[in-house]
């Protein structure tokens, strides 16, 4: 049985998101990003990335993308259940990707999410934000701006649920499945 | 549960494609699904995707093709999987031995995937009960009895035109008796819960008893298309007729054939299909196959997505064979 409880509330996760809207911005002044692309990582990075967009005010749409087709689990575990299509509305070479995921813990997401971009095309740099950064990294992937910084040993897991409210869950799952 | 599907493994997941027949509605609607997400491959700069990086699929193909084999080969390398393409030409009395043989020749090659057309009913499951338990056979037309993945495009065609099936009516027009696609269409049709099928066709090119298949009978095309949402037309298959059943093509024109005057009964809206190749002038007009209503040359473009939707479920149900998760 898997056991579940609250560990940040939607009110928590709002002023988490406006934390990271500002340190995004100072990032991308720093860089000297004028026009950033934003694309969010389904499910969860969406939705987080659906706030990011509209707290930075970008002009271009925001991006969606689904790795279903580019993860390293297919050869054991089969098609996903959920496929969505991925939707870059804007191309992306030659600009600087904002990418944004929910959690961040061994980074095969982002490794896959990585050669879904070069698929579409050269980005000039990708710049990478989660809301949470957790203990459990299999890969070297460092986000550039976190949310919540967290150790959590192997066998809990952190979920976001949403879209409405935006919630944090921990998990206790029977088994240590890799993300 | 009723009688064990070949079709499916021990959990109900695909493994192999080769009819509508027997398969459910919630496993159609996720083939359709999944198909939307491969649609988008197309859109990328590198038209590829990673999912059957390694595998090895072979076109085995005993009847010509030009469409049907060209969007498999297209869907599979977009998997990024290897593709062998194999055009057999055999007479059908050298079939069985042949046929086993050559199964075997390439399982010693380790491929992963058939792809079967035949002109055999028959023979792609033949293939799939004869092959090694770790390969998956995709049915790409067999004699009169079925074309699952045409169906498919087809139904994920429609579906993007006009969503739900519970409120549309669907009339199909031509050769029903010679044509595997109708018979995948019409089960599909039907499956999917579409509110009115109906078949379109002169009483020699229809099946003796039509009604077992779930629809609605016209003779008449202007009666049979009146407020149609989507009227599919099939090819007149020449090649696999015997004996008289038509006066001539020009007479079946002057009956049967599409135009846009015929379609003036339809809804407004309605859209028009055919599986190609098109004998314009005998099925239909130019004017209605080049028209605003046709959607003929999405159909081709939606056949690759739908293609590779199969591919990769079937794939996949063997991964998770060949890791030992379930298929005691």
């Amino acid at each position: 049985m898997s056991n579940t409880e609250v560990f940040e509330s939607a009110a928590a996760i709002g002023g988490i998101i406006e934390r990271m809207a500002s340190e995004l911005t100072t990032l991308l002044l720093h860089r000297a990003v004028t026009a950033p692309l934003m694309v969010g990582i389904h499910t969860g990075g969406v939705w987080i990335a659906e706030e990011l967009h509209s707290k930075l005010d970008l002009a271009d749409p925001l991006g969606r993308l689904d790795i279903s087709f580019y993860r390293d689990d297919f050869t054991r575990l089969g098609m996903h259940p959920q496929v969505r299509p991925s939707d870059l509305p804007v191309a992306v070479d030659d600009r600087h990707i904002v990418l944004v995921d929910d959690v961040l813990q061994t980074g095969r997401t982002i490794r896959a999410a990585l050669n879904v971009l070069f698929d579409y095309g050269r980005p000039a740099s990708v710049m990478l934000t989660t809301l949470v950064k957790r203990s459990g990294r299999e890969l070297p992937v460092e986000p550039n701006v976190t949310g919540l910084n967290l150790d959590l040993p192997p066998g809990r897991q952190i979920k976001l649920t949403g879209p409405d409210p935006l919630e944090l869950v921990v998990v206790q799952t029977p088994k240590d499945r890799l993300k | 549960m009723s009688a064990p599907n070949i079709q499916l493994d021990n959990q109900g997941n695909l493994k192999h494609f080769l009819t509508i027949e027997g398969l459910s509605r919630d496993l159609l609607t996720e083939v359709l699904e999944k198909t939307e997400g491969f649609l988008g491959v197309a859109r990328q700069a590198v038209k590829k995707v990673p999912l059957c990086r390694g595998k090895v699929i072979a076109n085995l193909f005993f009847e010509t093709s030009t469409r049907t084999r060209t969007t498999f080969e297209l869907a599979a390398k977009r998997l990024s999987a290897d593709v062998l393409n194999l055009n057999i030409s055999t007479s059908a009395t050298a079939k069985g031995e042949t046929l086993l043989d050559t199964l075997r020749n390439l399982e010693a090659m380790h491929v992963d995937m058939f792809v079967v057309r035949h002109a055999d009913s028959g023979s792609a499951h033949f293939i799939a009960q004869h092959a090694n338990p770790h390969v998956s056979v995709i049915n790409a037309g067999d004699g009169r009895y079925s074309h699952p993945t045409q169906g498919m495009l087809d139904m994920f065609t429609i579906r993007r035109h006009k969503g739900d099936f519970e409120n549309l009516c669907v009339a199909v027009v031509g050769d029903i008796l010679h044509s595997r696609v109708a018979r995948s269409q019409l089960l599909a049709l039907n499956t999917l819960g579409t509110a009115e099928v109906r078949v379109i066709a002169p009483r020699t090119l229809l099946p003796a008893n039509p009604e077992a298949l779930g629809v609605r009978v016209f003779h008449d095309l202007r009666e049979g298309v009146r407020d149609a949402d989507v009227v599919i037309m099939l090819r007149l298959q020449r090649e696999r007729m015997r004996g008289a059943m038509l006066p001539s093509e020009h007479e079946y024109f002057q009956l049967f054939g599409l135009t846009e005057e015929r379609l003036s009964t339809a809804k407004p809206d309605a859209i028009v299909m055919h599986p190609g190749p098109i004998n314009r002038g005998v099925e239909m007009d130019s004017q209605v196959a080049d028209g605003p209503r046709s959607v003929i040359l999405e159909q081709v473009s939606n056949g690759i997505a739908v293609r590779m939707a199969v591919m990769s479920m079937c794939i996949g149900t063997q991964n998770i064979r060949g890791q030992g998760y379930s298929d005691g």
